[in-house]
């Protein structure tokens, strides 16, 4: 019993997620994300990890994507259309409504404005999305007989979702990213105690706990106000999905309340599409605005508008929120060149950043770039990091890790040096295995599962009428036979296992001869003997029957005389092999004799 | 496993099933067709109603003239409308664990059940059907608060007075259990204890039952229910639909290998085709408004309408309508209109993709953009100012007894360029009209029901093949009107039990196997031998723990003494406690291979006898007798235990143990 968890991407880095996962027998591959720190090869898994020789296709019997965002989904068009898999692709609605859009978005930088070859063409991300089959929150989806997955809400953006993959005895959890805790536009991630094998938690916030919200916010809101105080600019580099619509939500109201005259702007066409898509999935919001959006729809903004690449050069104060969120590519870039040599402006990343990306490289302290064309970039405006990307924080993973009771961990999707002081926690907290394997290494997981079978409901009432006895809390032993026959595992009683099997019973029985010294007549001897078994055994049923003979529950006792010694009874007494201790017992108490007569 | 029926009527059902330790109530409809015997609720003073004169006893008495009022020969009650509740006294509903609901017309009867019997249990619901059920509910409430009735009627409602009413009044049941509307805090608290589930979301009930819903084709968020154990399975279909309109496509294959199927919620109309009745509805619509006349449509504010709306979306144009005015007024008329467009998921694949454009499901919000749709919370208010005739009019309720429709009744009905169009199956619109008469507007019938027709359900009960059918006794039968059309009942074999209302029926089915499970330690230790090719046997010595219904074996405790003490200090200390069980045994002894093992293990005196059945072995020192038998060995032999524990192990040796 056991799993494998190959991870060609994922493991110790945040840069992109693709997890496989063999349980029982079963192949199941989760996420299939792109490293956005790279622009060769080395930006999308290595598949041949996978299968050596031979089609993904009959290896994998599923794929999993936990959200829309591109380190969980962006290789999958190259790998359903370019390595080539046929079966079948999970994600939740939004997910597949979103994604295809994120995936044509981020072809359009790569190939159409970099001119890159060798990537996935529009109709590729078309062909993709028909292998895909969305699935509902709690939905039990049964991908062939065996393997049944069920997706738990996970808050982090629109439509993210943990799953658990199930086969056989055997379970998995994989979270994908999430967040304990409800912000302005999503919910906390929630799962019910299903004690999976494994959880697969991702950890990109593994050592932080992060301070409440509220100041956070409170914090943000300052920086901006300050800056547009001062006549700056502020560009927000944000994906055009999740974190932006919350900090626009955050701006707007804030904007409301102190009447704030600055131009907020909102960068490509996908704005408006992208609330649009917030209020068609509004189910998967947070409680308050799924209870309001009738009165009011909160994706309506009054203050944020459409942003026009001459803005940029506008004089004054403004407020820019353009994508993408790492400053690899695309308007964000193009902003933070033209504005990032001002110190009155200032840079706000509310997310993580990866390794090899411009967010990255100022967020470490660089202050001098070197752009496209060897051309060196100086960077004179504040840059500010402000978490708000909605991944868990250390608190939230013990927090799910508690709800979900895995008998496993297995931490991805961070840092080996955070990971590391996480996996001593848990492993402290919980008193369960926790791993941290490396890119493309392999983690085996022993489980010890129960084995379900089939008991018959007779000789279960037969067991559970005598568990009712006043000493029930004493355990009982049960007695059965395990028929196993093509696979299945049927618990009968004996006699039943025999019958069926078309058998018949071998009686064993014993008959041992008892010498007493007891001159009294034969009736006499067989009246003490019925008065001395009765005052020793005082919980079983002792019978004297009418034609002389004596019964210890199913045990017979009979006396007849010696026939050389006329003072000496012989009792014979006969049991069969099941009452053996009995009987056995019967005979070592006769043997001793008789008590002194009392009458 | 026992099926208590607390609703007579097929398509508002509320049964309530007995299943293993479980009580699950399932639906809870309200029949609302008794609010057909009060006159309607006026939104504004209505001098024609006002005067009806007071029914009078063929006597000439006139002690209910104050409470029924007589109208074309028709006798109302002039009272606060009430309705008719499931039945409350066959069984103890504060033991019901848990009501599963399938579609938002069958959760009416819910405030009443949750917050008068003394429900302490779930509810399980879809997310749309909660939040359209909360709407129909609101809107229900609202219309019969607006109008506050001074009068509360009950006389009518002593037995010896009833038995002197004509019909219908004479002929309805339980009148006295009929009851006024529940109020918005009920509702609220009521429906606070719903959980929301999914399609095929599986919801374990203390761990001996699971219940999963299944989508039913019907409306938003209808499902069908799967209630199983690990070896019984009974379907509860309920409100289904095969036509393709806006909610997604019913599961028939779930529903397959059922033990029992329980079937209501066909269709009201079975001889009418929806696409037909569309139809219809479209050019009676049509010709009204060019001839001048307004059109009244009375409906529920969910479900059909969402589909009317489509055909005409696509309609008008062509038929010339585009400048016609198109009102829906109900409390809840913006909610219906805004959630319809936000359960992406639990619609028809067609209205999936348009989501993922992303674009609304559904065309009213296009003809809500462009003004060719309004709608308003009531006739008051925005409403008067913009009322343009002529006009169509969409709102509520379809019995005409409350509701913004009775003001437009008084209104047009005077007048036959205007026409009332039925869509909605539930009432029977001659009796709705009843207390209207005489009329002068057209009337025109169109029942809309998708729910599923005679010939859908043979072809569905040959697909997914349930042993047994259970089903109202409506459905075993002819309609009375048409007692000729053998072919409107269900024909399957064996033939459906049926059921009235205050029955209560036992379920055919008798199970023999539960699960267990197997430690992985006492897995570890078991020894299966091979019986038969194919087949092995393991012999299993185990404790049994029962807890929440989960049955679990264990490897037993290690004995705290070795047995091998056979020191004694007194007799009654060592009286055998817990007997071990010792296994059966099977199999036959051949004599001359026991001779030798005996030989071999030092009985050098051993004597065989035949016997009619068998052999008798001989140990002549020891004075000891074997009979060996087919199917018996009997050792007889002094009390020497020694010598009959080695006897035993050298008779075991040729036996299989079960």
């Amino acid at each position: 019993f056991s799993f494998f968890c190959l991870l060609p991407g994922a493991g110790q880095d945040v840069g992109r997620s693709c997890i496989l996962v063999s349980i029982a027998g079963k192949n199941v591959m989760l996420d299939c994300g792109m490293h956005m720190g790279y622009n060769d090869d080395r930006r999308f898994p290595d598949f041949s990890y996978i299968t050596q020789n031979g089609r993904l296709t009959d290896f994998l019997d599923c794929v999993i994507i936990s959200h829309f965002h591109l380190d969980h989904c962006g290789a999958l068009p190259y790998f359903s259309e370019m390595v080539g898999y046929d079966g079948p692709i999970y994600m939740t609605h939004p997910t597949k409504a979103i994604c295809p859009i994120l995936l044509e978005d981020y072809r359009k930088i790569t190939v159409d404005k970099k001119g890159e070859t060798n990537f996935f063409t529009s109709q590729m991300i078309k062909d993709c999305m028909k292998k895909v089959i969305a699935v509902h929150l709690h939905q039990t989806v049964q991908v062939d007989e065996e393997l049944e997955i069920k997706a738990y809400y996970a808050g982090h953006v629109l439509g993210a979702a943990m799953f658990q993959i199930k086969a056989g005895c055997e379970s998995v959890v994989y979270t994908g990213d999430y967040n304990m805790t409800p912000d302005r536009h999503l919910g906390a991630a929630w799962i019910d105690k299903c004690r999976p094998d494994l959880l697969i938690s991702e950890s990109t916030y593994a050592t932080t706990i992060r301070d409440s919200k509220r100041c956070r916010e409170r914090d943000f809101l300052k920086k901006v106000h300050e800056t547009v105080e001062r006549g700056g600019k502020v560009l927000i580099p944000v994906f055009a999905l999740g974190r932006a619509q919350e900090l626009c939500i955050l701006l707007e109201t804030f904007w409301e309340r102190m009447n704030l005259k600055a131009p907020i702007y909102f960068s490509t066409g996908l704005t408006e599409k992208a609330n649009h898509y917030y209020k068609l999935f509004i189910t998967w919001t947070n409680q308050k605005i799924r209870k309001t959006f009738v009165q009011r729809n909160m994706f309506e903004f009054k203050h944020i508008k459409a942003f026009d690449r001459a803005f940029a050069d506008n004089p004054g104060p403004m407020v820019v929120f353009a994508t993408p969120g790492m400053l690899h590519a695309g308007q964000s870039l193009q902003i933070f060149r033209k504005w990032a040599g001002n110190e009155k402006n200032m840079v706000i990343m509310p997310g993580y950043c990866v390794q090899g990306t411009v967010g990255h490289k100022i967020l470490s302290g660089q202050r001098k770039l070197e752009m496209e064309g060897r051309q060196i970039l100086e960077v004179k405006m504040q840059v500010e990091y402000m978490s708000f990307s909605a991944h868990a924080d250390a608190k939230g993973i013990m927090q799910l890790i508690r709800q979900a009771e895995p008998r496993n961990v297995l931490l991805v999707h961070g840092e080996a040096k955070k990971m590391e002081f996480l996996k001593q926690k848990i492993e402290q907290e919980f008193h369960v295995n926790c791993y941290m394997p490396a890119n493309g290494e392999t983690t085996t997981i022993f489980t010890n599962p129960s084995i379900p079978v089939d008991i018959s409901l007779g000789l279960l009432k037969r067991e559970t009428a005598i568990g009712l006895l006043p000493d029930a809390k004493k355990p009982k032993l049960m007695h059965g036979s395990l028929i196993m026959k093509d696979n299945s595992f049927r618990l009968v009683s004996p006699e039943q296992a025999l019958k069926e099997l078309g058998l018949t019973e071998h009686q064993l029985r014993f008959t041992c001869r008892v010498h007493i010294q007891d001159p009294r007549k034969e009736h006499e001897t067989v009246l003490r003997v019925y008065n001395h078994l009765k005052g020793v055994l005082k919980d079983y049923s002792v019978q004297h029957l009418p034609d002389g003979s004596i019964t210890v529950e199913s045990i017979l006792i009979q006396a007849t005389a010696h026939s050389e010694d006329q003072g000496t009874k012989v009792l014979l007494v006969s049991w069969t092999y099941q009452d053996e201790e009995l009987g056995s017992y019967l005979t070592s108490l006769l043997k001793k004799g008789l008590p002194q007569s009392t009458s | 496993f026992f099926q208590y029926c607390l609703s007579g009527h097929p398509t508002l059902p509320c049964n309530v099933l007995k299943f293993k330790s479980t009580t699950i109530m399932l639906d809870c409809g309200l029949d609302m067709t008794s609010t057909l015997n009060f006159l309607p609720l006026p939104l504004v003073q209505s001098p024609r109603l006002s005067k009806l004169p007071g029914w009078v006893l063929k006597d000439g008495s006139t002690f209910l003239d104050k409470e029924l009022k007589d109208c074309s020969g028709h006798v109302f009650v002039d009272s606060v409308p009430e309705f008719c509740l499931p039945e409350t006294e066959l069984l103890d509903l504060s033991t019901v664990d848990v009501i599963l609901i399938s579609n938002y017309h069958c959760m009416m009867a819910l405030p009443y059940i949750t917050e008068y019997t003394g429900f302490t249990g779930t509810v399980y619901a879809t997310e749309p059907t909660v939040q359209i059920g909360r709407l129909l509910m609101e809107e229900l409430v609202n219309s019969i608060e607006r109008v506050p009735k001074a009068q509360s009627a009950s006389m009518w409602k002593n037995k010896e007075v009833q038995r002197l009413l004509p019909a219908p009044l004479k002929d309805a049941v339980e009148v006295s259990m009929w009851r006024k509307c529940y109020t918005m805090p009920e509702v609220n608290s009521a429906l606070s204890k719903i959980q929301l589930v999914g399609y095929s979301q599986k919801i374990e009930l203390f761990g001996a039952v699971q219940v999963t819903p299944l989508s039913s084709g019907y409306a938003l968020g209808s499902s069908n229910w799967i209630i199983q154990s690990h070896y019984e399975k009974v379907s509860y279909v309920s409100g289904s639909s095969l036509l393709t309109t806006h909610p997604q496509p019913m599961d028939q294959a779930s529903l397959k290998n059922s033990d029992v199927l329980i079937l209501t919620g066909l269709t009201q109309i079975p001889t009418a085709n929806p696409d037909g009745m569309v139809g219809e509805f479209c050019s009676n619509l049509a010709m009204t408004v060019r001839n001048g006349g307004n059109v009244l449509v009375p409906c529920y504010p969910s479900g059909v309408i969402y589909d009317l709306l489509e055909c005409l979306y696509q309609y008008i144009d062509s038929a010339g309508l585009s400048n016609v005015p198109f009102y829906f007024i109900s409390p809840v008329a913006n909610s219906s209109l805004e959630f319809s467009q936000i359960f992406a998921e639990w619609l028809c694949h067609n209205k999936q993709t348009k989501v993922y454009l992303p674009e609304p499901p559904f065309p009213h919000a296009e003809l809500i953009q462009t003004n060719k749709l309004k709608h308003y919370p009531s006739i008051h208010g925005d409403f008067s100012n913009d009322f343009k005739q002529p006009c169509v009019v969409f709102t509520g309720h379809p019995s005409l007894r409350f509701g913004d429709v009775v003001h437009f009744m008084e209104l047009w009905g005077k007048s036959s360029l205007n026409t009332v169009i039925f869509t909605e199956p539930d009432f029977s619109y001659l009796d709705a009209l009843a207390p209207y008469q005489p009329l002068a507007m057209k009337c025109v019938y169109c029942p809309i029901d998708t729910r599923l027709n005679f010939i859908q359900v043979s072809k569905l009960l040959k697909e997914v093949q349930p042993l047994h059918v259970v089903c109202p006794e409506q459905y075993t039968q002819p309609p009375p009107t048409q007692s000729h059309r053998t072919d409107l009942m269900i024909d399957c074999q064996p033939p459906p039990m049926s059921y009235r209302r205050a029955e209560v029926l036992t379920l055919p089915y008798k199970r023999r196997y539960e699960k267990i499970e197997i430690m992985p330690e006492l897995a570890d230790s078991l020894v299966p031998l091979e019986i038969k090719p194919g087949i092995s046997l393991a012999t299993v010595s185990a404790v049994l723990h029962t807890k929440d219904n989960k049955h679990v074996l264990q490897l037993p405790p290690k004995p705290p003494q070795p047995p091998a003490s056979k020191k004694r200090k007194r007799v009654s200390d060592d009286v055998p406690e817990c007997k071990p069980l010792k296994p059966l045994l099977s199999g036959s002894i051949p004599v001359d291979q026991f001779v030798q093992t005996l030989e071999k293990h030092g009985f050098s005196d051993v004597k065989v006898e035949d016997t009619a059945k068998g052999h008798i072995v001989l140990l002549q020192e020891a004075e000891t007798l074997i009979q060996i038998e087919e199917d018996s060995t009997h050792i007889i032999c002094d009390n020497d235990e020694p010598l009959r524990v080695k006897l035993r192990d050298l008779v075991l040796k040729f036996l299989q143990k079960f």
